[in-house]
């Protein structure tokens, strides 16, 4: 473990730092050259990401690898602690895949649609967008940092800064760059995330006092295993969990991401809902579940109550939206609502399935963001009722959102469904009558992915519409890598279900609960068995 | 390792044990790669391919063909006990105690089906050159029939639940896209989400059904599952039993998953024959038959498909007899005829290798028919509306000709092809495995008087197109309002001679495969060996009446549409007419049950969301963040307040720390 030589995720935190800090300090000459260096320097961050990867030891994931430690604050016991296993590193590969196909995606787009109609020529627009594109990916370059560092934290502090650190880039990418609503949207987001992030501080503070202290005593390792009373333990719990469902978010705190989703611009949402979001759910399987077991088990039950709740809520909102984005938004909350449902079923089977589905619903929610920001730019609104008939006018643009809608929509031959699939077939071994309500998401799903698909794309061509134009070769190098994703781990998921697998046990050993999918090979011997004694 | 020493376990497999795919059965999976790879290169090569895409379809099905042609001759020279091979591909997810590989099981069954999907497939590729010359998205078209047949084999060769599944939904989106193919036009589009909801109504069964396996026996692949069902508790098994019957029932358009159906005749007619008629939609059976097994140890689950497919049966041959639609017509018998199948499955072991039997048969004739609708409509300005028909025979011989071999094949008159198939199932729906009880009255009568009603509707339609006199307008006279002029002519050769084909099956194949009982013995390895069970009457008095009902519908439909004018505005009808003309009101009853209710929860959820939720959430958060100043400066959107609150935060953090520590 530490016979670590490179840095390599501090240098993936620092080199998409170093980019936005070269875009704010260029030279009004050479702001041109804006987007190709954004884009440069987060395909540097992509190569050294991959470079990461293949110094991790996948036949040993369960165990933190790359890790880097170093004292920060050493009175209160806070450490620059980072280190990914399997998960987490699925989860920082997820965030430098999707930084640079969202900038290329952002390329031309004006991100400031509340202005666009009102500026004056084209030319005049070109300059201010070509002004205003160098902050937004600067942006999101700060915001890239900041999610890998987040998914490799290793200290309970360092993680709820940088996961509060995490807002600043978003509301500024909602607040300054989002539609005509940009500002409440922006302020409902860090209001929601904030009294999440607040009650955490409480948590992480308690925990702290509750925990060994000394120069290393936020470390989550030295955390583990904390002796604490039944009622403290459940109330920090709860404090992290409160504030991890609104990340993530669940029913019935859920309802920022809609608003905001609406407004933000469609790179911003990839990142949100795609990577950022996951820190919800990252938390919850790698700090409530280690951290509290007593605390987990006891909320288990009512939190796949919850789980259950999002999955049909979110559905069935979906398909009552008006909004191409709030659409999207919607359905993710079903999503999230497996991927908790998963966590806290408490089975390997389920567990992996959870892990590996964050991943499978950034490349798919990702996608279907983008292409939808693509119809959007195309169209100037994200109305649904504004658009008809476009599959005969642009039948690539068609294609790419029907494969990402039937990713969404867990199609078997596309990743969402592995994971999907193992989620509900863990979550049975455990809990049945959960297994088969959720299931009923399946149906759901196919309702507002094929309507949606339906009412954008098919029927007669809108007149206004018979000009538009279809992907060009940027957008479509923009989603190909997505889609070849989807469809490649669809039907061979092994390089990632080998990270996940060590994690998974890992965690269900932490909670110490009775895997229920393991034990069904034994049963099954059993009851043979019997029979056959009985004859 | 579990599975292995369970195998060797006496259990009570139905069928013979798989054994490893050898020698030339290693290159199966070039059965789902060829066309696969046909549909991935005309999706990705775009309008370069344009000019020879059509070709490259049929070639992709063509192979695919020929590979299942030798894997036929190859399993037909292996003794029975090996013909029931497992091709081990990769492992595919391994997730814990969840470990799955994909593999390739290939026994008579699949094989079956493989040679009835590739050659008829094959022949529809070759129909639908000329069919769909005009069309500017030939290409897609062709591209979607490859992605289709390779979903199709995929779904037969599986040698698990869950890989069936991939095929399974596999060909749910063929069948999306191809019934959408049109979908410029909006109840094209409507009819095609319609049947992939249906669908996946369904698929939630298949679903269901794999939790309650992979529960119970720790495994999702055949081999496992089959030779652990034997020593499952009965409950168990049901459950199983009743969840793949759902998956059945909205594959296969049976009670009450079957209203999409109908609408899917929106899809180009060589779609309807390939998917909606001669394979995709008796997967359903086939899911029923390859889990004999499961419903062996599940007597109740077995009788509740038999109901199903005598409820089905008899409400497509209703709907059947009062439909002007050619193709709805059609697609109503196709729905009446997988009853029959799905009755036979339910009869359990000694009707499985009927239901197959029926159901290749039914391939043949009913693609035949089916082209031969689209050849009607080729030379009519794509006009469906019988009542608009009439005296065809004259213009399109060849059409007419071979449509007639379907229609006594589906008649069920000796020695055409459905005689020898349906005539079995018939007979044996009279001969319930305990032969005791109400079970063979009613499932044989409802056979029987099915077989009576089929003949009215078939031969109604028979009549309507290709006898009786012309009720369409010619070049040479003005046309009614609304109306084309019509210059019916036969098709070309690349259409006509897939026609004949299928025509010459018709006629022969059942015979053929009913020598010595030759289709049943073949089936064995898989659906294994029963014991001839005798019906509550006997046979020839059953085969007697069958023929009997059938000439009398026969004769009814021919004394009322080829001997008697035809209006061409549809008479009111009675009471059952009108709701046959309606589908017996299947749609009015699913809108009224599901579509109503289900837009209200939505539209009281949407704004509950708003008003409640959001209204509760926004509170609580208000009051959780800090007090209402703070919160009033976070609104007027000035993050430094945001971040001093942060600082602050961590301010107190330190100030705790520092008071409880030092």
């Amino acid at each position: 473990m530490q016979d670590q030589t490179f840095p390599w995720l501090t240098t993936l935190i620092v080199v998409p730092l170093i980019g936005a800090a070269v875009l704010w300090a260029l030279p009004s000459a050479a702001r041109r050259h804006a987007r190709p260096i954004a884009v440069g320097f987060s395909l540097v961050a992509l190569l050294v990401g991959v470079l990461a990867a293949l110094s991790f030891d996948s036949a040993d994931a369960g165990t933190h690898q790359l890790v880097e430690q170093a004292s920060w604050i050493p009175a209160f016991g806070v450490s620059y602690a980072v280190g990914v296993d399997g998960v987490g590193l699925l989860l920082v590969l997820l965030s430098v895949v999707l930084v640079p196909l969202v900038l290329l995606a952002a390329w031309r787009e004006h991100p400031d649609r509340a202005a666009a109609g009102t500026e004056g020529t084209a030319s005049a627009r070109e300059v201010v967008a070509g002004g205003r594109i160098r902050h937004y990916m600067a942006l999101v370059l700060v915001l890239e940092a900041l999610m890998v560092a987040v998914f490799a934290a290793r200290d309970v502090f360092l993680f709820y800064v940088l996961f509060e650190a995490m807002l600043i880039p978003v509301y500024f990418m909602v607040g300054a760059f989002g539609g005509l609503q940009r500002r409440y949207a922006a302020v409902k987001f860090l209001l929601f995330s904030l009294a999440g992030g607040l009650v955490m501080l409480a948590g992480v503070i308690a925990l702290y006092l509750q925990g060994p202290g000394g120069p290393e005593g936020f470390l989550v390792d030295n955390l583990v295993g904390t002796e604490m009373s039944v009622t403290t333990e459940r109330l920090i719990f709860l404090a992290f969990f409160l504030a991890f469902a609104i990340k993530a978010p669940m029913w019935p705190v859920h309802t920022w991401l809609p608003d905001t989703a609406e407004q933000a611009p469609a790179g911003t949402s990839v990142l949100l809902v795609g990577v950022l979001d996951k820190v919800g759910t990252f938390g919850m399987l790698t700090l409530c579940l280690p951290l509290f077991p007593e605390a987990s088990r006891w909320a288990a039950p009512v939190i796949i109550v919850l789980a259950v709740v999002s999955i049909l809520y979110g559905a069935l909102l979906a398909i009552g939206q008006s909004d191409l984005m709030r659409l999207i938004a919607y359905t993710s909350v079903s999503h999230f609502g497996f991927i908790v449902l998963g966590i806290f079923a408490f089975t390997s089977v389920s567990v992996q399935g959870a892990s590996l589905y964050m991943v499978n619903h950034g490349l798919s929610t990702g996608a279907l963001f983008l292409i939808a920001g693509f119809l959007v730019a195309r169209r100037g609104s994200q109305r649904i009722e504004d658009f008809g008939g476009l599959q005969k006018v642009v039948p690539v643009l068609a294609g790419t959102f029907l494969v990402a809608g039937l990713s969404a929509l867990s199609l078997p031959g596309l990743s969402t469904f592995v994971s999907e699939f193992l989620v509900i077939v863990g979550t049975y071994g455990a809990n049945r009558p959960a297994a088969i309500v959720a299931t009923l998401g399946v149906v759901l799903a196919a309702i507002y992915v094929l309507w949606t698909y339906q009412k954008v794309f098919t029927g007669p061509v809108r007149p206004e519409l018979a000009a538009t134009p279809d992907l060009s070769v940027r957008e479509k190098v923009a989603v190909a890598p997505l889609l070849g994703l989807m469809l490649v781990l669809g039907f061979y998921p092994a390089p990632a279900l080998d990270l996940v697998r060590e994690p998974a046990s890992q965690t269900l050993e932490d909670v110490g609960v009775q895997d229920a999918t393991a034990s069904y090979a034994d049963e099954t011997s059993t009851s043979t068995t019997d029979d056959g004694s009985d004859q | 390792m579990l599975t292995s020493a369970l195998v060797s376990l006496p259990t009570a497999t139905v069928g013979e044990a798989a054994i490893p795919a050898t020698g030339v059965f290693t290159v199966a999976w070039l059965l789902v790669a060829l066309p696969l790879l046909g549909a991935a290169v005309l999706l990705l090569g775009g309008r370069r391919t344009d000019r020879w895409g059509h070709w490259l379809g049929v070639l992709a099905s063509g192979s695919a063909f020929l590979v299942g042609a030798v894997l036929m001759v190859a399993t037909l020279s292996a003794p029975a006990a090996e013909r029931v091979q497992d091709l081990h591909l990769f492992d595919w997810i391994t997730a814990g105690s969840f470990e799955l590989a994909a593999g390739l099981r290939i026994d008579p069954l699949s094989l079956s089906f493989v040679m009835l999907v590739t050659f008829v497939g094959t022949l529809i590729h070759v129909y639908s050159v000329s069919y769909m010359e005009h069309d500017a998205s030939r290409r897609r078209f062709f591209a979607y029939l490859n992605l289709f047949v390779a979903a199709m084999l995929l779904l037969v060769l599986a040698d698990s639940y869950v890989l069936l599944f991939v095929g399974w939904e596999g060909v749910g989106l063929a069948s999306y896209l191809l019934i959408g193919f049109w979908n410029h036009s909006m109840p094209n589009a409507v009819a095609a989400k319609k049947a992939f909801v249906a669908n996946r109504v369904g698929d939630l069964g298949l679903l269901v059904a794999i939790m309650i396996l992979f529960g119970a026996f720790g495994a999702t692949d055949f081999e496992t599952v089959f030779s652990l069902a034997g020593g499952a508790n009965e409950g168990l098994l049901t459950a199983a039993g009743l969840m793949l019957l759902l998956a059945a029932c909205g594959k296969s358009a049976q009670f009450p998953l079957q209203a999409w159906l109908g609408d899917a005749m929106a899809g180009p007619t060589p779609v309807s024959a390939l998917i909606h008629a001669a394979t995709m939609v008796t997967a359903g059976v086939y899911l029923v038959v390859r889990s004999a097994p499961v419903y062996a140890g599940a007597p109740n689950a077995l009788l509740v498909v038999a109901i199903i497919g005598a409820i089905t049966l008899l409400f497509g041959a209703i709907v059947g007899c009062a439909k002007d639609d050619i193709k709805k017509t059609l697609a109503a018998s196709t729905m009446s005829q997988i009853g029959y199948m799905m009755l036979a499955a339910g009869l359990g072991p000694i009707g499985y290798a009927f239901a197959i039997f029926h159901l290749v048969t039914h391939g043949f004739f009913k693609a035949g028919m089916f082209l031969g609708a689209g050849s009607v409509m080729h030379g009519m300005h794509d006009e469906v509306d019988m009542r608009r028909f009439g005296e065809l025979r004259k213009y399109m011989k060849i059409t007419w000709i071979t449509f007639a071999a379907g229609w006594l094949a589906i008649l069920g008159l000796p020695p055409f092809s459905g005689f020898w198939s349906k005539d079995k199932i018939i007979e044996t729906a009279f001969a319930t495995a305990d032969g005791q009880g109400w079970q063979p009255w009613v499932f044989g009568t409802v056979a029987l008087v099915g077989a009576g009603i089929t003949a009215f509707y078939m031969s109604r339609l028979y009549f309507m197109t290709f006898h009786g006199t012309r009720r369409w307008t010619g070049t040479e006279g003005a046309p009614a309002a609304g109306q084309h002029a019509q210059n019916p002519h036969e098709s070309p050769a690349l259409m006509i001679w897939p026609m004949i084909i299928l025509a010459v099956g018709s006629i022969a194949l059942g015979g053929l495969l009913a020598i010595g009982d030759g289709f049943v013995h073949w089936l064995e390895p898989v659906v294994g060996h029963t014991e001839h069970h005798d019906p509550v009457l006997p046979i020839p008095v059953i085969m007697g009446a069958t023929i009997l009902l059938v000439l009398a519908g026969g004769f009814l439909a021919w004394r009322q549409y080829a001997a008697s004018p035809v209006a061409v505005v549809p008479p009111r009808g009675s009471v059952l007419t009108r709701a046959a003309r309606r589908d017996l009101y299947q749609d009015e009853v699913n809108e009224g049950l599901l579509m109503r209710p289900g837009q209200y929860l939505t539209r009281s959820l949407v704004y509950g969301d708003r008003q409640v939720v959001d209204g509760a959430a926004t509170g609580l958060a208000r009051l959780v963040a800090s007090s209402g100043e703070v919160l009033r400066k976070l609104q007027n959107g000035y993050v430094r307040s945001y971040a001093s609150t942060m600082v602050a935060g961590i301010v107190v953090l330190v100030a705790v720390v520092l008071a409880f520590r030092i």
